[in-house]
């Protein structure tokens, strides 16, 4: 199990968060005149590196807040000072 | 001292690799070995090699809970697992080579009124495709596997099941090396220790894999590649739509014989069967966050434990033996991706999740097709990269129960 760094919370167990995928994903400014394609990675595709990945967690057990952190998805060490609120 | 057994005799070869083949296959696993096998007795095309960077069938092939069934909603989907049932039917036959393919059925699980409803629909949509399928009420299932609770009084009730009974189980390591063997008797290069660190491309084709042991020009690249595809693919600059994951499994110590079939509960979230040996297998759904690491958390097993508990109060003093995890890669819609790439020649098979191993000789069949003709199979048509730009998904997720 995952020990996760809350930023309001502290280290707590991974059974108290739910997973929220990658971070920094923007909702598309104008939707409307996206082509089918920039739809489709917007809606499809995420990024899935072996190695450091931005992602969301929300304390779900706890304060049930988002905060983003950084993984190393080959070790799944989450790097100190890369949590952020 | 007792006599200890000679090791057996080696059933392929392990060539060094040449600098040149027609097709490269990246991934040594069921479905790299299963393609390549039907490469060479399909289309006669035999300059081929599988790389496969740890050892063959090493992966998600040694890892998986070994269900085979083709009861799936959709049609493209009952097309490609359907195709793979009949060709399991024959293939202990086809590859000369024992499986341990047995067909002791699987029950889907109902458990709310919203499950039955889903579950009668699946039935007729599987009848309508040629897929044997039932509907079961509670005291059929108990006929069929009698350890099952199917008491009222639980919190979530067995309300019924859909009943597959050509579905079944098979030996995957059995299966791997089945293939393994047939396909390098047809002269394909089986080479082990090998990891594609590259893939080249110049002018918008694919010119040849870096690996470990050099530079391997191809005419064609088929990735093969299941948890690591991402990484492959990205080499090339191409993005495919998977998340990779990891996905655990366990097995108890050995029992008598209880267990007579398969049991899958999408609800409660576990499946079940118990192996030749004897142990019970079971597995359920992935672990939530992106991971390549080949192990996952111990409450993710602790739940699929209370699930089966749930369903099956007889293993109540059963002991877990071993618990893994292989890692998956998983579509936003739950189906695979077998086919072109914007990459002249390169091919891809990913996106398989948690579901591959049912597919092996089919996807092989399809994928073989795919590479020989430059074009998909009918079968493997609708699992485009495109979808994902079309729309035209093929939306598997709960359609057919479970994390498969």
């Amino acid at each position: 199990m995952l020990l996760i760094p809350c930023p309001w919370c502290g280290p707590r167990d991974e059974a108290e968060f739910h997973y929220g995928g990658q971070a920094h994903v923007a909702y598309p400014e104008n939707p409307a005149a996206l082509s089918d394609e920039e739809w489709a990675r917007y809606l499809f595709f995420r990024d899935n590196p072996k190695g450091r990945f931005a992602e969301r967690w929300n304390h779900t057990a706890g304060c049930r807040r988002w905060f983003n952190a950084v993984r190393n998805t080959a070790t799944n060490e989450i790097e100190a000072g890369e949590v952020t609120a | 001292m007792r006599d200890v057994p000679e090791h057996p005799d080696w059933l392929w070869s392990s060539p060094e690799p040449k600098r040149s083949y027609d097709v490269v296959i990246v991934g040594g696993g069921g479905h790299g070995l299963a393609t390549a096998y039907y490469l060479a007795k399909n289309h006669g095309i035999t300059d081929v090699a599988v790389l496969e960077r740890g050892w063959l069938a090493g992966g998600n092939m040694a890892r998986n809970t070994t269900i085979i069934r083709s009861n799936y909603l959709w049609d493209e989907s009952a097309g490609i697992y359907e195709h793979a049932l009949k060709l399991w039917e024959g293939l202990e036959d086809d590859l000369g080579y024992p499986i341990l393919f047995s067909q002791r059925g699987v029950l889907n699980l109902a458990h709310s009124l919203q499950d039955v409803r889903d579950s009668v629909r699946r039935v007729h949509a599987n009848r309508l495709n040629g897929v044997d399928a039932e509907w079961l009420g509670p005291d059929e299932v108990k006929e069929i596997c009698p350890i099952v609770n199917v008491s009222p009084d639980v919190r979530y009730p067995v309300l019924g099941a859909t009943y597959q009974p050509r579905a079944g189980i098979a030996k995957h390591d059995y299966v791997a090396w089945g293939f393994a063997r047939a396909a390098a008797a047809m002269g394909v290069h089986l080479i082990e220790n090998c990891e594609v660190t590259g893939v080249e491309v110049a002018d918008g084709r694919v010119q040849a894999v870096q690996t470990t042991k050099g530079r391997i020009a191809a005419g064609t690249v088929a990735l093969a590649a299941a948890g690591h595809s991402s990484v492959v693919a990205a080499t090339a600059g191409v993005e495919l739509p998977v998340q990779t994951h990891p996905l655990q499994a366990l097995v108890s110590e050995l029992l008598e014989p209880v267990h007579p079939t398969v049991v899958m509960s999408n609800a409660v979230h576990v499946y079940v069967s118990q192996a030749h040996k004897g142990e019970l297998v079971m597995g359920a759904g992935i672990d939530p966050y992106n991971s390549y690491r080949q192990r996952g958390a111990f409450h993710i097993i602790e739940q699929q434990m209370s699930a089966a508990l749930e369903l099956f109060p007889i293993f109540a003093r059963a002991h877990v033996l071993r618990t893994w995890a292989g890692i998956v890669d998983v579509t936003p819609d739950a189906s695979p991706v077998v086919g072109k790439t914007p990459v002249d020649g390169l091919l891809v098979n990913c996106g398989w999740g948690t579901g591959g191993f049912k597919a092996t000789p089919g996807v092989g069949w399809c994928y073989a097709h795919t590479i020989a003709h430059g074009e998909p199979h009918p079968l493997n048509a609708p699992f485009s990269l495109e979808r994902f730009t079309t729309g035209a998904l093929v939306d598997e997720h709960g359609a057919a129960a479970v994390a498969h």
